[in-house]
This record gives C-alpha cells, sequence and structure tokens, in this order.
C-alpha cells in the first residue's frame, strides 16, 4: 500500500508536516515558513513549574499542534484529528487512513524512535512525523527533520505513538479533509490572521512568563541562578536553554529565521507592507539568540561563570526582548496596503 | 544568519542526516541551508548527558549497596521519573516508590517485572541483574 507522496525535509518537525501534508491541496505553495508563520509558529515561554530532565521546561515555539490546526483553520481547510485510548483502534485507524490514500501526520515521542541517534533520545513527545504507507508489515516514515524516509514495524511505531509522560501524544493522528482549493487569495488572508495571533501571542499574554516579557523576566532571573542554584545547575539550565532554542534544525535562532524566512515570503503575497525591514529585526533577534547561546557555552562548559558572566547572559535576554518588542509591535502597527 | 555561517560541526545526528536551517545568501534573500552539526548544541548534549552518566553511576552504587532497587538504576538508564514510568506501567506513583526499595522489589510477581521490563524494553532477567544491553 503505497500512497503519492513526496518527502522533503524541513528544518522544524511541526511546521515541516504541516507543509508536506498540505503540498497536493496547495500545489507546493504552502511552504515550510509560509506554514510556521501563518501557524503562528514563534513564541517564547518559560515555566519553572514544569521539570524536563530535571531543568525547567523553556519553549521558543508555540505548543505542540497549535501550528498545524492554525494553518489549516487560516487556510480554511477541515481538519481531522483523533487521540486514542486503545492502541489497537489508534492502528486500525491509521491503517484505514493509508488504505483511503490519505497521508497522515502523527505526534510521537522521540525516545523509542528507532533512527534517532542515541544521544537525542530523551522523552519528548511533541515529536512529529508523516506516516504514508506500508510495504509488507513495514510502516513507511517521512521524519522531516530526517533527509531521507525510514520504515518502522508495529510495534516500533506503536511504542512512539503510545510515548507516555509530559505531553503524551495518546496515538494522537491527524490530516487535512482532501480536495480543499487554497487560492492566493486565502493564502494573503492567512498570513494576516497568522502575524495577527503572533502578535497576540508575544505581546499581549498576561503575566510575565510567555512572549516577550517572558524573555525579559527570564534574562532577570538567569542573573540570580549562580547565587540560587550554585553554578553546576546554573550551567545545566543554561545547557537545557540553548537545548530547546536549538532544537532541530533552527541554527541556533530559536526559530527566528524561520520566522524572518516567513515575513519575507509573506511579502510576496503583500508587498508595499514593509515586511522585508521587519524579516530583517528578526534576523537580528536569531543572531543575538546565536551570540548569546555562544556565551552560555562558555558558562556550561566551565570555561567561564562569574557573576558578571551570568549578569552579562541575562541582559543579552534583556536586550533580545527589546528588539523582538519592537519588531512585533511593527507588525502589530501595519496597516496592510 | 548569513548562509555561509551556517556552522558544520559534525554531530552525532550530522552523522546520519544534516539539518535544514534557514540562512540568507548573498542578496539577503533567505534559503533554506544544511548544517551538520553545531558546537554550542553539541556541547550543551553532552552536558545533559554527563549529568545523566552521573545519576546513573550513583544510582547503581546504591543498588550495589542495597540502599534502593534495580528500579532505579533502570529508571535513571531510562531518563524517566516514576510519572513516566507510571504512564508505562500502569502502577501508581506510590507504588513505584516504594518498589524502589529492594525489600519490596524482591516480593514482585513475575507479572509485575515483566511491566517494568516492558516499559524499560528490556528483559525481566536483566531488570533483576541489572544487566545492559546497548540498543
Amino acid at each position: 500500500m503505497k500512497i503519492e507522496f513526496e518527502h522533503h525535509q524541513a528544518a522544524h518537525c511541526e511546521s515541516g508536516v504541516t507543509s508536506n501534508l498540505l503540498r497536493n491541496s496547495s500545489g507546493g505553495k504552502i511552504t515550510e515558513p509560509l506554514a510556521f508563520g501563518i501557524g503562528a509558529g514563534l513564541f517564547f515561554a518559560y515555566i519553572p513549574l514544569i521539570k524536563i530532565n530535571n531543568g525547567p521546561a523553556i519553549a521558543f515555539r508555540t505548543m505542540p499542534g497549535y501550528i498545524f490546526n492554525r494553518t489549516c483553520k487560516s487556510l480554511g481547510i477541515p481538519v481531522i484529528s483523533k487521540k486514542f485510548s486503545s492502541k489497537e483502534k489508534a492502528e486500525a485507524y491509521l491503517k484505514e487512513c493509508l488504505h483511503n490514500g490519505d497521508p497522515v501526520g502523527c505526534q510521537v515521542g522521540v525516545y523509542y524512535l528507532p533512527y534517532f541517534p542515541k544521544e537525542y533520545r530523551f522523552h519528548f513527545n511533541a515529536h512529529n512525523l508523516i506516516v504514508y504507507g506500508m510495504d509488507d508489515d513495514k510502516y513507511l516514515i517521512s521524519d522531516p527533520i530526517m533527509d531521507t524516509t525510514h520504515v518502522m514495524d508495529s510495534c516500533q511505531l506503536e511504542r512512539v505513538r503510545f510515548a507516555k509522560g509530559a505531553l503524551a501524544p495518546k496515538g494522537h493522528i491527524y490530516y487535512p479533509k482532501h480536495g480543499a482549493v487554497i487560492t492566493d487569495e486565502t493564502i494573503k488572508q492567512a498570513i494576516k490572521s497568522g502575524i495577527k495571533k503572533n502578535v497576540y501571542n508575544m505581546l499581549s499574554i498576561p503575566g510575565s512568563f510567555a512572549g516577550v516579557s517572558g524573555i525579559k523576566n527570564t534574562g532577570k532571573k538567569i542573573k540570580k541562578w549562580r547565587d540560587k542554584l550554585g553554578l553546576q545547575t546554573a550551567g545545566l539550565y543554561l545547557a537545557q536553554m540553548v537545548r530547546m532554542q536549538e532544537e532541530i534544525g533552527t541554527g541556533g535562532g530559536g526559530f527566528r529565521y524561520i520566522y524572518a524566512a516567513f515575513l519575507q515570503e509573506a511579502d510576496n503575497y503583500l508587498p508595499g507592507n514593509q515586511l522585508p525591514e521587519i524579516s530583517e529585526m528578526f534576523t537580528k533577534a536569531g543572531d543575538m539568540w546565536r551570540t548569546a547561546a555562544v556565551h552560555a557555552a562558555g558558562i556550561y562548559k566551565g570555561r567561564i561563570g562569574s557573576q558578571e558572566d551570568f549578569d552579562t547572559m541575562g541582559n543579552y535576554l534583556i536586550e533580545i526582548a527589546e528588539v523582538e518588542k519592537m519588531a512585533f509591535e511593527k507588525l502589530k502597527n501595519i496597516k496592510w496596503q | 544568519m548569513k548562509k555561509d555561517d551556517v556552522p558544520q560541526d559534525l554531530s552525532s545526528l550530522g552523522k546520519i542526516t544534516q539539518e535544514v536551517c534557514y540562512a540568507t545568501d548573498s542578496s539577503g534573500k533567505y534559503v533554506a541551508a544544511l548544517s551538520s552539526g553545531w558546537d554550542v548544541k553539541i556541547n550543551a548534549l553532552d552536558v545533559a548527558w554527563g549529568d545523566i552518566e552521573k545519576r546513573i553511576a550513583a544510582a547503581k552504587e546504591k543498588v550495589l549497596n542495597k540502599e534502593a532497587s534495580p528500579l532505579l538504576f533502570f529508571m535513571e538508564y531510562r531518563l524517566m521519573d516514576s510519572k513516566i514510568l507510571a504512564g508505562y506501567t500502569g502502577f501508581w506513583q506510590w507504588q513505584i516508590k516504594r518498589h524502589l526499595k529492594p525489600e519490596a522489589f524482591n516480593k514482585l510477581t513475575d507479572k509485575q517485572l515483566k511491566k517494568y521490563a516492558e516499559a524499560f524494553n528490556i528483559k525481566v532477567e536483566d531488570l533483576k541483574s541489572i544487566t545492559v544491553h546497548e540498543d
């Protein structure tokens, strides 16, 4: 059972899956950066209450599942999305989809993902891949962060679809209903609504844990980490932050480069709105995140580690918060041409 | 980030696949570029694994000294806390905490041991003898 499906490598799993699943109905127009931007993928949140591998949860992009749902919704494409309590039913449903010719997105945990290198296997349950057919009893897998396709047997796939822990996927399966037509006009509207949503998420979420105020607040907290946690744990926390920021394929910029690429592409659909200039501001933010990561590495490698170094680290984030705030305010104030 | 600045430090992932990332070309236009990895992240992963290795070694010590059951060793080895393990086995977290004591662990039935072994993706005898087979 093989479905016509083209594997395309992407930077990030969910925007990659979204773009690949929409390739047919969009005629390839919904590229990965467009999916990321329309899905309002850029985010920041610092959630010390949720512990991941004994460190705080720090997110640089939106909640798992949001990019796909928002992108489809904005483009007017009905989404089918299911979770299961029974492993048997989950597999039966998957087979039914494949039988109907639908490639499907699956949320999976990476810990038991067979083709991942050991160093990358943590109990991270918000990875996404596409199942696009069966060859004998093996499932054909298109994982957007890998350059080639892979196969998994039924047990292996069941294990990752029913991974346990935070954000357990519970066999989550999703795909766009086929037959929808995406016009340039829909894309234009979707871009505007994606930007609006992202502006809200970064500027207007109350409290100081999320958005640009979250970045600033985290910067202030980092300055206290050395005293509060001790050098070693503070180093572990910083390493954790860099790992989230450099989650596969972001080139170190914490997804800011993908967003900058999105704004450039958006400019092709909506010229005359200063999107290229704002894109450059996100490139700058991405570069600053990278510089901050290099500094953080100095600390967790033990090369540097004075209070002054932690102050510098914190200040990097406070400066980044300023740049991103300005960029999102510019986006907020666009009078669309 | 400029395309020429895309890091090419070979990572463990880089041996299997290059990563796509977005960078600007000479005219400032974003293009997809390939990276084999970045030292800064490789080090961050090394730090994380260094910490895990320490925890595994400390757990092994405890198990050998009969201060904890083999469960502790495999929880650290599989990076699982009691919540994740509860998810995989269906035990309550308080049961798992009890089974972390050697006396309670030694009384587990074969069926209960099998649940733990399945969660760790190992054999029951390896669980009892804390034997690790690389996978």
